[in-house]
């Protein structure tokens, strides 16, 4: 095996040949794979929390799940309304979709190599792409010609806008902590917990950044917009709000854009929280650059990422809806000025002890 | 309420008949300030209300029950028609063969129902009183020339709605109605379907096809009637 | 050869738009407005309200009713007395044999007859465990107009065991179309009353876990709390029913206040609910209390179960004499009551139904004013109507 790791160390191949290794292989084969089995996962769950049959009894185990709930996307009529700008219409979901799986490139699966592209301002380039969503969200919501999908567009501009704040804060107080914006130098950070001076064992941010942590993921769940801030598609309400006049195909892509953006960012909270793809296993706590982490590293953020998109859904399921207002209230009055302060106190704290 | 004892005398029932205290009371309010304007009245007793007014003093009188009486409650408002149907009761029963060609009963005369009225059409109303768990039904008639009578909106709120389903049904005219648009039929509408001489148009286009199958009573064994 | 559209149609055409363009013409004349239905996952049926918003506040807000108008009381002018029991089912349909029940009454009293002991008491608890799937119901639904979907699933998932019930002893889930004048159609089935008094444990069990879930959870209690007050004397002039008005304060129960003869009420220990605020919370809240009371009715009358026969003297082509009578009773909803005016006739002259919801629904307009559209479909939520129910 040590072999085996050696030549994968020493591989330095052509440029097009890594390239094409990182798009095909770590950005296509693996989340696709990836996103399967965590979907299968949580429908099993959803079905646990909501006594539903579906993921129990289609298929095997319930493993065909899946496959019917595409199938039957699939074969739905593909309908764009008579008063519908055609072109803005067609491009929205692809839009949000483009952005979500960009934001799979720039998270580190293991070492050096396994991340599609290490970009050196990392978490930001992360949160400005996934902002992009909200244009796809607005041209669905427009371009519908429906007024149920028009409220829905502007509540979410309203919310999705309102939650880009905490988010940015949250993941600022992880910045400071780490020194460096790079998502590799934050788990590294989270490795060697070098921040407060010379700590020694590794120690994810979660510990010391629990405010932020909560501040994050509530602003994920409303980025996602799912329950309980799920005002631009109150399903009782505007009916799918925005996605009111979508089916077959299209809205399939809304549908996967959803999951996929919800593993998107647990992956991120993760990284940012959690520590990432690395685990202090004894014997391989302290060489970060051995080829075992390619093995290693990916299945330990899966299993991070399972976790935290485990505690969003469980949110989804239980709480009942915020309104417009009171979700409003909630970001500019409690998240921004909890993300504030926590991040005066961590700064303060960095310069103290280092 | 409760009949005097008698012990020997059986024939003596008829004076003793039970009486309601406590209504006949409520009656005598309205007919001290309404005077002449209560034109019929019926008690059953320990049950049932009922008051018959004119017509110009028909919100007068909602007024006074409920600021004075306590009758605030509001419940339903709406309409009777006492022609008797001319189209029958289009029903195969031992009753009423009119499929079988036997000769059509003639119709009865129409007769009104408690507390009398001398016109086709009447406009009857509910209040009840919460905190005296009773209720009282008025009523009043409508001339055949003239179906109309004021709102009771200004002291009930609720009885918009029924004043809407009433006009909309038998063609009444409520004066002063804030907003009298129809409330169950579509704006095209023509007929007022409540109205006796208004046919069932279900039973024009399919006559009843008579008993056909029927169980049995609790009790008996035989159905009754048979099939076509 | 041009077509020749009858002119009939023609003025069908003119006519309606000219009515929806009186809908609109009422309102102010800024903002947009926004049809909530009569295809809306909110609206229990094919309720249409027509709001007019100013952003995401409503300025007005009209219910158009009578998509599902089925005329019930021109129908029932041709029909038996005991074939109007299978109209009358489907007023409201959740709780369907409370509908028959104040009908059979009404002609009981018309008819001087009174159903034996047994059948009253089987009449009471069918009628309790009406109440009871409608309301479980209702708690189910409150979280899917809210947004917490989970709580449907339990709701109807629960709600199983009492129509199980039911179906074992009238033979429907939905339509039991049970009730005679006289008595019951049938005697209980064996063993009925100790399954019964099981699923009464598991509604009981039911109404603790929506309360943790759904009642007691923050985010609704936000959107609850303070929405949509009903003043008790508005109610009562709008003519409001059931948890509603007792929700504002009224101390006012049908079953207890003026119990029509018939239900066995008087025989049994419970006691009326009712909360002083007025808001959609209190709304909900009482009918959650309700379901309790309506558990402990029922075990107390299980318990109790008179012997003897199922159903009095009747003839058998039943023929109401002459008068008029009215009945009202506690049903799920609210109040109903059964204006029956009979001729001495197999038919009623005329039948005025006297309807919990539309009473409950005519109160939007007054109480939607300046809310936001999600307060809407709480109010709407937390008065609680079956569309068969407004719609006859």
């Amino acid at each position: 095996m040590s072999t085996v790791a050696t030549l994968l160390g020493e591989l330095t191949p052509a440029y097009w040949q890594s390239t094409l290794v990182r798009v095909l292989i770590i950005g296509i084969l693996v989340p696709t794979g990836a996103l399967i089995l965590a979907i299968v996962f949580l429908f099993k769950v959803m079905a646990w929390m909501q006594s539903r049959l579906g993921p129990y009894e289609a298929g095997p185990k319930g493993l065909l799940q899946l496959v019917a709930e595409v199938g039957k996307w699939l074969q739905k009529e593909d309908l764009i309304p008579q008063g519908a700008d055609k072109i803005v219409f067609k491009a929205a979901p692809f839009i949000i979709l483009a952005s979500t799986f960009v934001l799979y490139a720039a998270i580190p699966a293991g070492p050096d190599p396994a991340i599609a592209a290490n970009v050196p301002t990392g978490i930001y380039f992360i949160l400005a792409v996934s902002s992009v969503s909200v244009i796809g969200v607005l041209m669905a919501g427009w371009a519908s010609s429906n007024k149920y999908a028009l409220i829905g567009g502007i509540r979410a501009a309203g919310q999705l806008i309102a939650y880009e704040l905490p988010m940015v804060l949250a993941a600022v107080g992880v910045v400071v902590l780490a020194g460096s914006l790079n998502l590799q130098d934050i788990v590294h950070a989270q490795a060697g917990f070098f921040a407060f001076g010379d700590w020694g064992p590794a120690l994810p941010f979660i510990v010391v950044q629990l405010p932020l942590f909560i501040v994050f993921m509530s602003a994920v769940q409303a980025e996602l917009t799912q329950a309980p801030f799920d005002m631009p598609i109150a399903e009782s309400e505007i009916v799918s709000g925005y996605q009111v006049e979508y089916s077959g195909f299209r809205f399939l892509v809304f549908f996967l854009a959803e999951f996929a953006t919800a593993f998107g960012f647990a992956a991120i909270v993760s990284t940012l929280f959690l520590g990432g793809w690395y685990l202090p296993i004894p014997g391989l706590a302290d060489d970060l650059q051995s080829g075992w982490w390619y093995l290693l590293g990916p299945i330990i953020l899966f299993t991070k990422v399972m976790i935290v998109s485990f505690i969003i859904f469980w949110v989804r399921f239980t709480y009942p809806r915020f309104r417009e207002d009171q979700l409003q209230k909630l970001a500019w009055k409690w998240l921004i000025p909890i993300s504030l302060v926590w991040i005066t106190v961590t700064s303060v704290a960095v310069v103290v002890w280092q | 309420m409760s009949s005097p004892e008698t012990v020997t005398d059986s024939d003596a029932p008829a004076e003793e008949a039970p009486r309601d205290a406590g209504r006949e009371e409520t009656l005598a309010q309205f007919t001290d300030v309404f005077g002449d304007a209560v034109v019929g009245s019926h008690i059953r007793p320990g049950d049932d209300l009922w008051i018959r007014v004119t017509r110009d003093v028909w919100p007068d009188v909602h007024d006074f029950a409920s600021r004075r009486l306590g009758f605030t409650y509001f419940s339903f408002l709406s309409g009777i028609d006492w022609l008797p149907s001319p189209f029958g009761r289009d029903m195969d029963s031992q009753e009423d063969i009119v499929v079988h060609g036997i000769e059509p009963k003639p119709l009865p005369a129409m007769a009104t129902g408690y507390a009398g009225g001398d016109t086709r059409f009447q406009v009857f109303s509910r209040l009840n009183s919460t905190t005296a768990f009773t209720g009282v039904t008025f009523k009043t008639d409508l001339p055949d020339d003239d179906l109309s009578v004021r709102t009771l909106t200004p002291t009930f709120l609720g009885a918009s709605w029924h004043e809407r389903e009433a006009a909309e049904m038998f063609g009444f005219t409520f004066s002063g109605h804030p907003y009298p648009v129809k409330l169950y039929l579509p704006g095209a509408f023509e007929g007022y379907p409540l109205r006796k001489d208004f046919p069932l148009l279900s039973r024009r286009v399919k006559p009843w096809p008579g008993i056909v199958d029927v169980e049995p009573m609790p009790g008996s064994d035989e159905p009754e009637g048979e099939g076509e | 050869m041009t077509a020749i559209v009858p002119d009939s149609q023609q003025r069908a055409y003119v006519a309606a738009k000219a009515a929806d363009a009186r809908v609109n013409l009422e309102f102010e004349s800024e903002g947009m407005t926004l049809n909530i239905g009569p295809q809306h996952p909110a609206t229990h049926g094919t309720l249409r309200i027509v709001a007019k918003l100013d952003g995401e506040q409503v300025t007005s807000c009209e219910p158009v009713p009578g998509y599902m108008h089925r005329g019930y009381e021109k129908l029932s002018e041709v029909r038996t007395y005991p074939q109007v029991t299978t109209l009358v089912n489907r007023l409201d349909w959740v709780g369907s044999f409370a509908n028959e029940v104040p009908f059979i009454l009404a002609a009981e009293k018309l008819m001087d007859v009174e159903a034996p002991p047994r059948a009253q008491h089987i009449r009471t608890i069918l009628f309790e465990m009406s109440r009871l799937a409608n309301i479980v119901l209702f708690l189910g639904d409150l979280g899917a107009q809210m947004g917490g979907v989970t709580a449907v699933f339990y709701g109807f998932r629960d709600r199983e065991f009492v129509l199980n019930q039911i179906e074992a002893v009238t033979g429907g889930r939905f339509h039991p179309n049970f009730d005679r004048i006289g008595g019951l159609k049938d005697d209980l089935p064996k063993g009925w009353i100790a399954e019964t008094k099981v699923a009464m444990k598991k509604v009981a069990d039911f109404c603790d876990e929506i309360e943790d879930l759904l009642i007691a959870n923050e985010i609704f209690q936000l959107r609850s709390r303070g929405v949509g007050v009903i003043p008790a004397d508005i109610g009562l002039s709008y003519g409001l029913s059931g948890a509603n008005l007792r929700a504002s304060g009224v101390d006012w129960d049908t079953r207890r206040d003026n119990c029509a003869p018939g239900l066995v009420y008087d025989k049994v220990d419970w006691k009326v609910i009712t909360h002083p605020d007025g808001d959609c919370f209190a709304r909900c809240w009482v009918r959650l209390q309700e379901v309790r009371e309506s558990v402990r009715i029922c075990e107390q009358l299980l318990d109790t179960v008179p012997a003897g026969p199922i159903m009095a003297k009747v003839p058998r082509i039943i023929k109401v004499p002459e008068g008029e009578s009215y009945v009202e009773t506690e049903n799920p909803l609210g109040v109903m009551g059964y204006y029956v005016v009979s001729k001495g006739d197999l038919n009623p002259f005329r039948l005025k139904i006297r309807t919990p919801s539309f009473n409950n629904i005519s109160v939007v307009p007054w109480v939607a004013r300046g809310v936001y559209v999600p307060d809407v479909i709480t109010i709407l939520a937390s008065l609680y109507f079956i569309l068969g129910d407004i719609d006859k």
